[in-house]
This record gives C-alpha cells, sequence and structure tokens, in this order.
C-alpha cells in the first residue's frame, strides 16, 4: 500500500514538473519557430540561443504588478485562472508515456492513472477548463472579456462535441475507453490507418479546442484586445498562458495516443517515441499558426456544427458498417 | 420576457486594429453592429493653420506628416500646387524622378496596408514578408534624401538634388525581384479559402454608391469605377507611360484587396519605364525665382548673395491667386487648395485628404455586420490617422 502511494506520489510529481518545463520551451520553440517562417530570428539574446528565454519570461511576469481591476467580482477573478491551469494539468494523468517497467520488484505503469474510463475522464476535465474562460471574461467585467468569453462557451461547446464523437470510432474498435488498451491495441497498425476521417475532425476540432488560429477567436487580439484575459496581468496572466500551452500538450498527446500509436516505436524508447510524436503535433500547431488568417465568428460555428457534427456522425455510421461486415 | 438591450463599445482610441487613434463607438445587437459612428480627431495638430504661418518651402516637411505611410506622395501633391500657382514645370529628370519615387512610395503603402490589414484578419505571416520589401524601398529613399518616412525630397521646381549614382542598381535590382514577392503573399492570401470567406460580399458598396460619397482610390476602382487620376488628368508626365488601372467587380474587401496587388505590380512596371527612359539634365527648374543661385556664384558676385540670402531668410512670393491640385496618392486623390494673397506664405492651406473621405463611408460599410468584419472594412479602406486629423 505505501508503496503503491509513494509510486503514484513520485509519478505526479514527475510528470507535473515535466509537463511545465515543456510548457516553457513551447513556449519558446514557438516563438523561434514563427520567427524562422517570418524572417525573423525570434529571441536570441537572453542565454545561448536565447534558451533561458522562457525562465526570464517567468520572473518577469512573477514579479510585474497584479492589478485586479475595481468592479471586479474579486472572487471568481482570482479562481477563474486556476480553474485552467488545474483542469489542464490534470487531463495529462490518464495518458501513457511509456511501458510499464519493473523497479525494485513493483511494476510502474508509464502513466499517472490507468483508469479504465480514462478518455471518459479527459473529456470531462478538459471541458472544464472552459469554465476559467467564461468566469474570467465575465469577472472582469470588462466588455472585450465578456465577449471573448461569450465567444469561447459557444466555440468550446460545438467544437467539444465533434471532438468527443470523432474519438468514438478509435472507441468503437478497441471496445474500452482505457487509454493504456487504446496504446496497447495499435502495436499492430495505427488507428489513424481505421480512421483517417475520424483523424482529421479530431485535428480541426483539437485546433479549435485549444482556440488556436485560425480559430482564436476567444482572444483575438486584433478584434477584442486580448478577449477574456483584457484584464488579467501579472501571474494571473501567466496562468492563463500555462494553461494555454498546457491544452495544446495534452491534446497532442491525446492524439498521439489515439491515432499514433502512443509510446510504441522500434529502436527507441518508449519515451524518446512519445515525446518525437507529440512534438510534431506541436510543430503543426505553430506551422498551422504561422499559415493562416482566422475565421469569423458566425463561420466558426457554422463550420462546427454543419461539417464538423455530421462528418463526425458519418465516421461512427461507416466505422459501425465496416465493423459489423467484417466481423 | 428577459429585457434585452444593445451594448455600446467603444473600439479605439487605443485599439490594436483601429491603425492609430480611431476611435468608432459601436453599438452592438450580441456581435451584430447595429449602428457605427467613427470619432476622429484624437491626432489633430492643426496642420493646415500652421502652415499659414510658415513659407511656401517650409510647407513641405508639414505634408510629410499628413500621409507619413507616403511621404513622396504627399511632397508631390504640395509641389504641384505651389507650380501650378506659380507657373513653373520642374524639368523632364525631375518629373521622371517624380515618377519614379511615387510609384516606389505606392508600393511600400500598399506593402504596409497588406501587411497589417492581413493581421488584422489574423494572419500574421504576411505583415512580415511585406515589411521586409517595405524596408528595401525604405532603404532606398533613405539612398537618396537621408530619410525613411519623412523624405521633404521634392521642391516648388524640382528636386533637392539628383539622385545618387549606386541608387538605380539597387532599384533595378528591386523591381527584378519584387514580382515575385507579390506571388509569395499571394500564395498565402489569394486563394486561401479562409481568407475568401473573411473578404468576399465583406462591406460591398457600389460603384453609384462610392461615387456619391466621394471615395477615390482603390477603394473605388473596386467598385468597378475606372478612375485614377494618373490616366484621368496625368501630371509628371504619366501619359507617357504605359499600365493598367485594375478594377474590381464588387467593391468589396476582397476586391480591395486584389486591385492593390494589381496596383503594386503595375507600379512596378512604372518604375521599369522610367529607370529605362530616364532623361538627363537638371533637376530643378532654371527659374532665379524660387531657386538658389548656383554656389560658385553666390561666393563671387554680391547680387547673387544677396538673392541667395532673400530666398533662405524670406522663401519666395508667389503670385496672388488660389490653385487646386490633386494627385493619385496610395490611398485616392490628395489634393491642396491654396490660396495666395501674393506673400510668401500661404494665406489659405486646404487639404483634401483621401483617407478622411474614404472614412466618411465607413458607418454605411459596417452597419449590420459582425465586429471581425468592422476590423476587415477599416483595414480595407486603408487609412492613416495622420491624415484624416491632419
Amino acid at each position: 500500500m505505501l508503496a503503491f502511494v509513494l509510486i503514484a506520489i513520485v509519478k505526479v510529481l514527475v510528470v507535473f514538473t515535466a509537463m511545465l518545463l515543456i510548457v516553457a520551451y513551447m513556449t519558446l520553440m514557438e516563438r523561434k519557430v514563427l520567427g524562422h517562417m517570418q524572417v525573423r530570428f525570434g529571441p536570441n539574446r537572453t542565454g545561448p540561443f536565447g534558451l533561458l528565454q522562457p525562465i526570464a519570461d517567468g520572473i518577469k511576469l512573477f514579479f510585474k504588478e497584479d492589478i485586479i481591476v475595481p468592479h471586479a467580482n474579486r472572487l471568481i477573478y482570482i479562481l477563474a485562472p486556476s480553474v485552467m491551469v488545474i483542469t489542464a494539468l490534470v487531463s495529462f494523468a490518464v495518458i501513457p508515456f511509456g511501458d510499464s517497467v519493473t523497479i525494485l520488484g513493483h511494476k510502474v505503469d508509464m502513466v499517472v492513472a490507468d483508469v479504465n474510463v480514462g478518455l471518459l475522464y479527459l473529456m470531462a476535465i478538459s471541458s472544464l477548463g472552459v469554465y476559467g474562460l467564461v468566469m474570467g471574461g465575465w469577472a472582469s467585467n470588462n466588455k472585450y472579456s465578456l465577449l471573448g468569453a461569450i465567444r469561447s462557451s459557444a466555440q468550446m461547446i460545438s467544437y467539444e462535441l465533434s471532438l468527443g464523437l470523432s474519438i468514438i470510432g478509435v472507441l468503437m474498435i478497441t471496445g474500452s475507453l482505457s487509454t493504456v488498451k487504446i496504446v496497447g491495441a495499435q502495436s499492430q497498425v495505427w488507428f489513424v490507418v481505421y480512421q483517417p476521417l475520424g483523424f482529421l475532425i479530431f485535428l480541426i476540432s483539437a485546433v479549435a479546442e485549444c482556440s488556436r488560429t485560425p480559430f482564436d477567436l476567444t482572444e483575438c487580439e486584433n478584434e477584442l484586445v486580448a478577449g477574456y484575459q483584457t484584464e488579467y496581468s501579472s501571474m494571473k496572466f501567466a496562468l492563463y498562458y500555462l494553461a494555454e500551452y498546457a491544452h495544446i500538450l495534452v491534446i497532442s498527446s491525446l492524439a498521439v495516443t489515439l491515432f499514433f500509436g502512443g509510446w510504441q516505436g522500434p529502436f527507441l524508447p518508449p519515451l524518446v517515441w512519445f515525446l518525437i510524436k507529440v512534438f510534431i503535433f506541436i510543430f503543426f500547431f505553430i506551422w498551422i499558426r504561422a499559415t493562416f488568417p482566422r475565421f469569423r465568428y458566425d463561420q466558426l460555428m457554422k463550420f462546427g456544427w454543419k461539417v464538423l457534427f455530421p462528418l463526425s456522425l458519418l465516421n461512427i455510421m461507416i466505422t459501425g458498417i465496416v465493423m459489423s461486415v467484417i466481423g | 420576457m428577459a429585457k434585452t438591450d444593445t451594448m455600446i463599445i467603444n473600439m479605439g482610441p487605443q485599439h490594436p486594429s483601429t491603425h492609430g487613434v480611431l476611435r468608432v463607438i459601436l453599438e452592438l445587437d450580441g456581435e451584430v453592429v447595429v449602428k457605427a459612428t467613427p470619432d476622429i480627431g484624437f491626432l489633430h495638430r492643426g496642420l493646415e493653420k500652421l502652415a499659414e504661418s510658415k513659407t511656401y518651402h517650409q510647407c513641405i516637411t508639414l505634408t510629410d506628416r499628413l500621409d507619413y505611410v507616403a511621404g513622396m506622395t504627399n511632397n508631390l501633391a504640395y509641389v504641384l500646387a505651389v507650380e501650378k500657382l506659380i507657373g513653373i514645370e520642374a524639368p523632364p529628370r525631375a518629373q521622371a524622378i517624380r515618377v519614379l519615387l511615387s510609384e516606389l512610395q505606392r508600393i511600400a503603402s500598399h506593402l504596409f496596408w497588406l501587411g497589417t490589414h492581413a493581421h488584422d484578419i489574423g494572419a500574421m505571416t504576411p505583415l512580415f514578408y511585406a515589411l521586409r520589401e517595405r524596408d528595401e524601398i525604405l532603404f532606398m529613399f533613405e539612398m537618396v534624401c537621408g530619410s525613411r518616412l519623412t523624405p521633404s525630397y521634392f521642391r516648388v521646381g524640382g528636386l533637392a538634388q539628383d539622385l545618387p549614382e549606386e541608387f538605380e542598381a539597387k532599384c533595378r535590382e528591386f523591381i527584378r525581384t519584387f514580382p515575385s514577392h507579390v506571388d509569395e503573399y499571394e500564395t498565402l492570401l489569394t486563394r486561401n479559402k479562409i481568407w475568401m470567406r473573411r473578404t468576399q460580399g465583406v462591406g460591398a458598396i457600389s460603384g453609384e454608391e462610392a461615387i456619391n460619397w466621394g471615395l477615390s482610390g482603390p477603394i473605388l476602382r473596386a467598385s468597378n469605377v475606372n478612375w485614377d487620376l494618373r490616366k484621368a488628368m496625368p501630371y509628371c508626365g504619366y501619359e507617357s507611360y504605359d499600365f493598367i488601372v485594375p478594377t474590381g467587380k464588387n467593391g468589396d474587401v476582397y476586391d480591395r484587396y486584389l486591385v492593390r496587388l494589381v496596383e503594386m505590380r503595375q507600379s512596378n512596371e512604372i518604375i521599369r519605364q522610367v529607370l529605362d527612359r530616364m532623361p538627363g539634365g537638371k533637376v530643378l527648374v532654371d527659374d532665379p525665382r524660387v531657386v538658389y543661385p548656383p554656389k560658385a556664384k553666390v561666393q563671387e558676385s554680391i547680387e547673387a548673395m544677396i538673392h541667395h540670402f532673400h530666398i533662405a531668410s524670406e522663401g519666395f512670393p508667389v503670385p496672388r491667386g488660389e490653385v487646386y491640385a490633386s494627385i493619385e496618392s496610395p490611398k485616392g486623390e490628395l489634393g491642396f487648395y491654396l490660396l495666395s494673397d501674393g506673400s510668401n506664405k500661404p494665406f489659405r492651406f486646404r487639404v483634401r485628404p483621401p483617407s478622411f473621405i474614404n472614412l466618411s463611408a465607413l458607418s454605411t460599410m459596417v452597419e449590420g455586420r459582425l465586429i471581425a468584419d468592422v476590423v476587415a472594412i477599416i483595414g480595407s479602406i486603408d487609412i492613416v490617422l495622420a491624415e484624416v486629423d491632419r
């Protein structure tokens, strides 16, 4: 029992630290990659190749004046960023990042918690994240924030739906909600081969779910100044950013887990394979940010409900038909 | 029954996409704009009044500060007005160089518009590509007159000085590579489905309406009205250059984008033609009323010295009368109305700024549309607030 608790605590701490580190360096990666795509350098002054930039940013944001606007609902205003961060970080718990290993006679799964309803847990927790946006936007008592919050709630709900439906195909094939089992089922063929349409829908919904370009309507600076986070400063602002990038990390890991065989791969250790695949996805996220303009609010909703939603239903139907024919 | 009400939102004067200090008071029903009232004047410096206390020569530097994205064309319009009032004409070489630099300025201005407009619609990368080429042009301006944004290079009767020798090679290199850069922007935007959806049918205005609003420049031409002062009332010898004036069909944001892109390519062609047949000779008119005597003469004759002193300290008197001269600036018809009482300072100095008049149609274009469209439409008008407020 003690061993079980100890292992769990160590795993949580290690994963938590690793996540924060990856998230910090994702910001650097994003700025570097964007810089090179946009004929400029990106950060290169803080440390060699700008490697200390995320740390400098963190320290700067930490020591910034923390402004709470008058007329804000203080409790909700302060609570909102932490809701975002907690949901984003906790949802990583069910992502397997390696095979089980035996340490001192104890079998240790390379996943924080192998829950038999893992995917359900993940979907539930990550949809809670939208509360962070809505609460923040509403509590700021600012019209731009409010508009951003309204947009984000509508967008999240719409795309949550197609995101959820797009992975039903995978569930039908494996017959399990456990992420560990799903990865195990892909030891021969990755599910992206069986579920190309599902993967496409998942990918688009995932970008929308993370509020990234071309779906970054919730905070689009050109229309809503900064959307829901207009009034946030200092560490609260940093928390929102942390949550946003953690969300990207979780969604990328989820994509890898569901469609690209998770940590499985030849020669290299499982963890390395997992990270390689995840970073390819993160790169993809940055790449589309550098390429596309932004959708308009009504177009976004139309796209979500009239294109993605029927398509994901169609995907489920096709999967069902094929499975019953093949048996 | 819940009570519903519209929401008033202040867009600007400090807002990322109002291109300066424009304030638009938006009355919103959800995200739909019920009413939009532009509020201008935050950048009012009283330039027109200020000009009345400056000599005609000193006014040139004021015109730089109108549309600071296109300083050269501002200078040109003002200088042409004064020349028309005095009744002189710049020598052919000066005219050719004026055309050359104005077209470079048009490209620079359109590039800046393209970058910021695309950024408003959410595409961040074209901004950096466009500014890269714009910087090349600004370097050329720096080479010509030592200044990037506020050139004050054109003079009444010609130019401040001739082009430097290394200019032509640099300019030829630029026009050789520039069309391929425009292709780059086009690959990012023109056939991009999201870009088309965001811009097609947005802010459409018919040709008749556009004329009634007094619009000019690319916005007017996008509404399928073929009106370009370079063709309609040629100045500086534009009639001798071969170029087409692009027009759009629907008058929406997308057509304005296409028109400006073709205009950049056409300006590039004009520059090529100017370079190919650049006439020789002086760059300042040989008229002692407005031009300094040659330096060598000043040092040997007292009359020339006095003459130099007069022009330097008092400027030159301009005959009594009034004049309006206009050019096709990157943003539309830029005109100067001058009233002279025969002294060395303009009695009345009035600008017809294209941005101001084009902006007046904003409310009609945005009403009934979404906030995102407001940003796209403001961007497509291509305003510079310094010119709107003066």
